[in-house]
């Protein structure tokens, strides 16, 4: 399906990765379909370890399809395909051969929408690790203490970790998802536009998360808002019409793009 | 558009209350012919009601007739059909809903268990029989093989004849496609973003299914259930095509045994023309709507109970 490409090289890619920070996922020549329609077309780009990057663009331009790939959530979809080089850690994630239970481990999601599960807040946080491991209780309760207070939640909820996670506000709800995803130790969290269902109070709060995670995990997040992008990220790319038009430090890209599509885009022009 | 003539508002308000008595009507009328069924029938069985009815065998008198034998039966037929219907129903609908491919076959089976629920019961009779009783007619005039003795709950004889092994298989043929199709539908209606969030976490299909799906369906899956086994205490023509006894003199000792149902013993008196017969089979009919009826409230309470802490 797919080929080990160490020494692909493209010469179009405007990435340089951050200094020397190591590679944590790392894209060359990556196409991504579904059915006939090419939503990926050849991207090539490198997100480094414990850094914040931005996917930027508009609607329906491949940005939330392509974080999709990098933990095969695809493959719930039946016409989704790939090709091209996609690693974490310098491991093939497409190959057929890959488990993606372990995959999905290692590659924490937080979606769009918070979605608790319909069961007590510890009993949300505690699920991932139920799945992979056999704590002992005592365990799981630091676990599930040390995963909430990482999602600056502990404190709200401390009081009340067998009630219903459904109880909790929205930007609560979204928090106990991002502890839910980081409770079972991944190394990198792809986020889908997590705060575009939250108020503006909310969605500080889960910025400020961001901030303070990316010393422990390397994170990718898909938004639709500029202003956050600057706010929260390293590195941000700009995706458009499923092709990835340019890729560098934030500042860099918000200031002083190289490309005209990327210096509309950020300034407003369209999108 | 402003200079187009109003719809007089007096005409509205008309039409609104023409229609709300229509409605009203509709529902009044519905009401009205289950009352005076339910009154007609209490007011012919009620003096019949005792506890000596409840615990009598059948009788050629009808004084000291009972349902003993009937009640007890359709106790242990339902009690089959549930073991047997529920997870064969609720494993069926899982398949369907979170495993099998969209395709044309599943989509052609879909369809088709849909259309089974509309299939007459007595039809499902017939096949219990050939299938269940007969088993196809495998050693037909050669004795049964037995396995286990008759002191045994579990004594097995193959086939089946008109065991109340073979009645409550047949009512499980019968409500399958019900508890199939309501356990898609509960299933259906569990939030796919639950789904992706189990999924996103490392979940296997089944650690999904079984850990996010099917607790959160469950209040719906049991509902269905309950109101499947309703439908099952309350059939008589596959039992009849079985060949239930019509006098049955003792309770069930084990799945081999003879045995007959509510409804069956309902049909039986309501057909003689002495009409101290016709007060007990109403009296018979009236354990059986309260059976029924208490079915309906605990499927309510169960929905009730189950669904409070998800909201």
């Amino acid at each position: 399906m797919t080929t080990m490409t160490s020494t692909h090289t493209n010469p179009t890619t405007a990435t340089t990765p951050g200094a020397d920070a190591p590679i944590s996922i790392r894209a060359a020549g990556f196409d991504g379909f579904y059915g006939s329609f090419q939503a990926l077309k050849s991207i090539s780009l490198d997100i480094p370890r414990n850094q914040v990057t931005a996917f930027i663009g508009p609607s329906g331009c491949g940005k939330s399809t392509f974080l999709r790939w990098m933990n095969r959530m695809n493959d719930t979809i039946a016409s989704a395909r790939a090709s091209g080089t996609l690693t974490l850690d310098g491991e093939d994630i497409l190959a057929r051969s890959v488990d993606v239970v372990d995959l999905r481990r290692r590659v924490g999601m937080v979606f769009q929408r918070p979605n608790p599960f319909p069961k007590s807040i510890f009993d949300n946080v505690a699920f991932g690790p139920r799945l992979h491991w056999r704590h002992s209780r005592a365990d799981l309760e630091d676990l599930v203490e040390q995963s909430l207070r990482s999602a600056a939640l502990w404190n709200e909820v401390k009081d009340r970790l067998h009630a219903s996670a459904l109880g909790l506000s929205g930007g609560q709800q979204q928090r106990l998802c991002i502890a839910r995803a980081i409770a079972g130790g991944p190394e990198v969290l792809l986020m889908d536009e997590p705060c575009s269902a939250l108020d503006p109070k909310s969605t500080a709060s889960v910025e400020d998360l961001i901030r303070q995670l990316r010393t422990a995990y390397t994170i990718v997040i898909v938004t639709h808002n500029m202003q956050q992008a600057s706010r929260v990220s390293d590195r941000t790319a700009f995706f458009f019409e499923g092709s990835l038009i340019e890729a560098g430090q934030t500042e860099t890209l918000f200031t002083n793009p190289k490309s005209k599509q990327t210096e509309d885009y950020v300034t407003g022009r369209f999108g | 558009m402003t200079d187009a003539p109003h719809v007089p508002v007096a005409r509205r308000l008309l039409a609104n209350r023409m229609f709300l008595a229509a409605c009203v009507l509709c529902t009044g009328l519905a009401v009205c012919v289950l009352a005076v069924l339910i009154v007609s029938i209490v007011l012919d069985g009620v003096h019949r009601l005792s506890p000596d009815f409840i615990t009598n065998f059948a009788s050629r008198k009808p004084d000291l007739a009972g349902i003993r034998a009937p009640l007890v039966g359709s106790i242990w037929v339902c009690a089959i059909c549930a073991l047997t219907a529920l997870p064969v129903g609720v494993g069926t609908a899982i398949y369907l809903e979170e495993f099998a491919k969209r395709g044309r076959l599943t989509e052609f089976i879909r369809i088709n268990i849909s259309n089974l629920s509309g299939v007459p019961s007595i039809v499902y009779g017939i096949i219990g029989l050939t299938a269940f009783s007969r088993f196809f007619g495998w050693r037909s005039g050669a004795e049964p093989i037995e396995f286990g003795s008759p002191e045994s709950l579990l004594y097995l004889r193959l086939p089946f004849g008109s065991s109340v092994l073979a009645g409550g298989l047949t009512l499980a043929l019968v409500v399958l496609p019900i508890v199939i199709v309501a356990s898609q539908e509960a299933i259906r209606a569990v939030p796919n973003s639950l789904r992706q969030g189990a999924l996103a976490l490392g979940s296997t299909r089944w650690q999904m299914v079984w850990r996010i799906t099917l607790p959160a369906s469950l209040p719906m899956v049991m509902t269905g259930a309950i109101l499947a086994m309703s439908r099952a205490i309350g059939e008589a023509a596959p039992i009849l095509v079985l060949g239930a006894p019509l006098l049955v003199l003792e309770t069930p000792a084990n799945l081999m045994s003879e045995f007959t149902v509510l409804p069956m013993q309902i049909f039986n008196w309501a057909g003689r023309a002495k009409a101290s017969f016709q007060e007990i089979a109403a009296a018979a009919i009236i354990v059986q709507l309260t059976v029924l009826m208490s079915f309906n409230a605990l499927a309510i309470l169960v929905r009730q109970r189950l669904q409070a802490p998800l909201q």
